[in-house]
């Protein structure tokens, strides 16, 4: 990937990889995205993004909703976000 | 350091394999059927290794489906919440046998694959094996599991490696994962037949490069080459009782699927211990738990921190003391064992020693 392109756009919908999953970790007292020989430790705010990408939400409707949330512009952390699961291919756009 | 949690265990449920690779990564002394942890056993460490923090499994072998109890151990797993890998030969994976591991909520299957070439792949394997193996991958994609094809590379089949690669993808697989032959236990028995030359590893590293590319969103490549062409040694999973575990099919417990041949060391049992004691005061996983075991030139190496002083079962293997820098690094004196081993004159695939159970017949 050239360093430069973004992989999501705004109107991109962003899907979990199919083969990966949310689960809350009772000893670290985590979420963690799980999948095949893999697992990545989440802060609340990343499993948050996360748990909206449901394959029917736009990247900007994530954001709407995260900002209204959180009551601050989050727009620019939540496509950073997105981009770098995307580039792990752990987030697929639709 | 008692704050180290793991985050993998792998399950060696049997030795027992109708395959005989002669590059198999189950220790030269293979374990009989009546050595082999219960059902009960099993589900009592997968909920311990739970507890203490692991998140994923996998059921291995051997042959795991030789296991009559995998779809009840893993149906336990994925109750406890873990993420399970079966990593099979695909023999012996039947449809009903699929379904009901299906059933049990295994998410994955890593199908092992010898080569492209079926003439060559069931030399490898020392058994009639391809045709199993492509039915088995249909059922794992027909049924949603996530699909991994596994591949140990070697001189025999790594020129063909872009075959090997396309040919995953032709199976469907979601995941390829290649990984240069490791020269310990079996692999170091059969070293001289195995070991590729370094234009067939540079060469396959270019292939590799390019198909990582070509699949990218298809099919992740993943391609571990062989450490004995490097300058600097592989970082054992994050280093020594930090991240991984092995349970042997006894039940001993093992840093790593390779530690039973560092013979200074002695084991604990999943039967007479916790997994929790094991993992944080048994003197195995302490051995080599952070940096104070270390000699030079690793004690002073900026390196320690990026890959422990490399591979203790191979520096055990190679020099026979496990503190030692594994020889593979090109800043130790030691590393003439590993340039030697590379002018080594290569032996033909026919003088393979397979993996077999001491006293099991050998096929003609």
């Amino acid at each position: 990937m050239a360093p430069d392109s973004r992989l999501l756009t705004l109107d991109s919908v962003p899907k979990l990889w199919r083969l990966a999953r949310l689960e809350y970790d009772q000893v670290r007292q985590r979420p963690v995205l799980l999948y095949p020989e893999g697992a990545v430790l989440l802060n609340d705010t990343g499993a948050a993004i996360l748990e909206l990408c449901n394959g029917s939400r736009t990247v900007g409707e994530i954001v709407t909703i995260l900002t209204e949330r959180y009551q601050a512009d989050v727009g620019a952390d939540v496509t950073e976000y997105l981009d770098r699961m995307a580039d792990r291919e752990l987030v697929r756009a639709g | 350091m008692p704050g180290d949690v793991p985050t993998t265990l792998l399950a060696e449920l049997t030795h027992r394999c109708p395959l005989h690779c002669p590059y198999c990564s189950n220790p030269l002394e293979l374990i009989r059927a009546e050595g082999e942890l219960t059902t009960e056993d099993w589900k009592r460490v997968f909920t311990q290794a739970r507890a203490l923090g692991v998140l994923q499994l996998g059921l291995s072998g051997g042959e795991p489906l030789l296991r009559k109890d995998l779809e009840e151990l893993a149906a336990h797993a994925r109750r406890e919440g873990l993420y399970s890998t079966l990593v099979t030969s695909g023999l012996g994976l039947t449809r009903p046998r699929a379904e009901r591991l299906k059933e049990a909520g295994l998410e994955h299957i890593q199908i092992s694959i010898q080569d492209s070439d079926p003439e060559v792949a069931e030399r490898i394997a020392g058994v009639r094996s391809v045709k199993h193996k492509q039915t088995a991958a249909a059922l794992v994609r027909e049924l949603g599991f996530a699909f991994t094809v596994n591949v140990v590379l070697h001189r025999a089949n790594l020129d063909r490696i872009g075959e090997i690669i396309d040919m995953a993808a032709g199976l469907g697989a979601d995941r390829i994962e290649l990984a240069n032959t490791q020269y310990y236990g079996w692999g170091l028995k059969n070293r001289a037949a195995l070991m590729p030359t370094r234009e067939q590893v540079e060469r396959s590293r270019e292939v590799a490069e390019k198909a990582i590319q070509q699949y990218r969103g298809q099919m992740q490549i993943t391609y571990v080459l062989p450490d004995y062409y490097e300058p600097y040694p592989k970082a054992c999973y994050g280093g020594w009782g930090k991240l991984y575990l092995v349970i042997a099919p006894n039940g001993i417990a093992l840093p790593c699927h390779g530690a039973t041949q560092i013979t200074t060391l002695s084991f604990d049992n999943v039967r007479n211990h916790s997994l929790e004691w094991i993992w944080r005061e048994s003197e195995a996983f302490r051995a080599f738990r952070g940096d104070s075991w270390m000699k030079e030139p690793c004690r002073s190496c900026p390196r320690k921190a990026v890959d422990f002083g490399g591979c203790r079962c191979q520096a055990f293997a190679l020099t026979g003391d496990a503190t030692n820098t594994d020889p593979v690094c090109t800043l130790t004196p030691l590393r003439h064992i590993i340039d030697e081993a590379l002018a080594e004159a290569p032996v033909p695939m026919d003088h393979f020693q397979y993996r077999y159970v001491a006293g099991e017949p050998v096929q003609a």
